[in-house]
């Protein structure tokens, strides 16, 4: 029963999220949520700024920014290649499916000591929790996504005579893509989980540090502030792969 | 000209096995090449394991999680249907909310501890609430993809039989849309499982999540990798148990 017209439902959304952050606003600043457990969404802004401003926060944040790529392209590269192995063996990975499922149960970032032992108290565990937490994700999207390449395009490659590396790039990476991009999303969000967690935990550096240190401490500005960052850093990139996604498929569409 | 058949593994069925037994080796041969500090051998963490559940103590900290665990997949199954199946059936609500959960699915939870800690103070309440955060989202998600892809003719059938709402939800739209719905639980009940467990981490002082906790900073690595195994033991059961039920329910229609 949609009963307004298509065009109303965008502006609609927008308004109901604007009313719900408005709500959270009166109730913090009528004091029925107190400023010790959270503080009002302008405040949040109003500490980011002046956050940003003493631009002490650069070389955290960039720390963090380059921990955070890198455990992205791991989990992708590393990912797709692990997905696309086991998807040739199909009894290693019927063995494989439920433990890939119950990967995520177990919090990844508890094997933080035995990483510091191997590599040292520097930022090579964090990208290795991030990469790890976002590989599975990676991998099943993967697996995902080359059990729907259609099998008739397979048989015509076949027909074609072309090479099995020709037709994995030119036909089981297109026809797999929308489950891959899935999977770089999935690998995005539990990077961030990954590096953000470890650097709370270990406080070597980075943003997580100055987490830690203002929850510890019970900055609440800065801690909001702070995380009103990292929020708005992952919807940036969540747009941004959203974008990469479209515009490889609008030019499918014209083909 | 005979060939030389290629070499196959015994029957498909003895797989899991072969891959325990690789796993098995292969983690022998780490533990060996990085040393005690780093990783602790198979027989050193079964010891371990051993030790551990041999003390009472440790059956008060299981005893704790599985509270807290079984309470948050009650909210998130429970919280999950009732909001998934309301924004399935009304179409429009349904749509503008979905691209919202979807956006608020995909932000690390983590960036909330912080925030359900200070909401719901240290102890089991922040533990359940960090559980239902992780696993409400594919519950809803997926049920209100369940129920909008079910067929119109099997809603106005149930209008012709002149159904009430609750008979038309029970007997109609809940088992016609059940598999989807089966996903949408799955997911969501591992991710209150972990959701848990990350609340023990830091909120709590007790549960095997605070035991975990403990051993990290004690770097007591056997201990941590007992309980590691332990509990990615239970999930991978729980994940088995839920598949076995998730292909009846396939069979079933």
């Amino acid at each position: 029963m949609t009963s307004l017209p298509r065009r109303f439902i965008g502006p609609i959304r927008v308004a109901v999220v604007i009313a719900m952050i408005g709500a959270v606003e009166i109730l913090c600043r009528t004091g029925v949520i107190d400023p010790f457990t959270m503080i009002a969404p302008s405040a949040m802004v109003v500490a980011l700024v002046r956050i940003l401003e003493t631009g002490q926060i650069g070389p955290d944040a960039a720390f963090t920014l380059t921990n955070t790529l890198a455990a992205i392209a791991v989990s992708v590269v590393l990912g797709f290649v692990l997905g696309a192995i086991v998807h040739g063996l199909p009894r290693l990975r019927r063995v494989i499916t439920p433990l890939l499922a119950a990967y995520y149960a177990v919090p990844t970032f508890v094997f933080y000591p035995v990483l510091i032992v191997l590599f040292g108290l520097n930022r090579l565990p964090l990208i290795a929790i991030g990469a790890a937490l976002g590989v599975v994700g990676m991998m099943v999207s993967t697996l995902d996504g080359l059990d729907r390449v259609p099998r008739v395009l397979l048989k015509t490659a076949t027909a074609y005579r072309m090479t099995p590396f020709s037709v994995a790039l030119r036909i089981k990476l297109p026809a797999a893509a929308p489950q891959l991009f899935t999977g770089v999303k999935l690998a995005v969000t539990y990077s961030i989980i990954g590096t953000l967690a470890g650097e709370f935990i270990l406080s070597v550096a980075g943003l997580g540090r100055r987490l830690a240190i203002a929850y510890n401490d019970l900055d609440n500005p800065t801690m909001y502030g702070l995380l009103l960052l990292v929020l708005t850093t992952v919807v940036v990139l969540n747009a941004i792969v959203f974008h990469c996604e479209r515009r490889v498929y609008r030019r499918w569409q014209r083909t | 000209m005979t060939t030389v058949p290629p070499f196959r593994l015994p029957g498909p069925r003895w797989d899991a096995l072969w891959f325990a037994i690789a796993v098995l080796l292969v983690w022998q041969g780490l533990a060996a090449w990085v040393g005690t500090e780093g990783l602790s051998s198979p027989e050193v963490t079964a010891a371990r394991l051993g030790n551990m559940m041999a003390a009472p103590d440790f059956w008060m900290h299981a005893a704790a999680t599985a509270r807290a665990m079984l309470w948050s997949i009650l909210y998130t199954i429970v919280g999950g249907l009732l909001i998934g199946l309301s924004l399935g059936l009304w179409r429009m609500a349904g749509e503008i909310a979905e691209p919202i959960l979807n956006s608020l699915y995909a932000i690390p939870k983590i960036t909330l501890y912080p925030v359900i800690l200070l909401f719901f103070g240290l102890g089991i309440p922040a533990k359940v609430a960090f559980g239902v955060a992780h696993g409400i989202f594919p519950v809803v998600l997926l049920t209100i993809s369940g129920v909008r892809a079910t067929r119109p003719v099997i809603v106005r059938t149930a209008r012709a039989m002149r159904l009430s709402p609750v008979q038309t939800i029970l007997h109609v739209l809940v088992p016609a849309a059940l598999p989807e719905i089966f996903t949408g639980l799955r997911i969501g009940i591992v991710l209150a499982m972990f959701g848990t467990l990350i609340g023990e981490l830091f909120a709590s002082e007790r549960g095997l999540g605070f035991l975990l906790m403990q051993g990290v900073d004690r770097g007591d690595v056997p201990t941590i990798m007992a309980l590691a195994v332990l509990l990615f033991a239970v999930a991978v059961a729980t994940g088995l148990v839920l598949l076995a039920i998730d292909r009846k329910l396939r069979h079933a229609g």
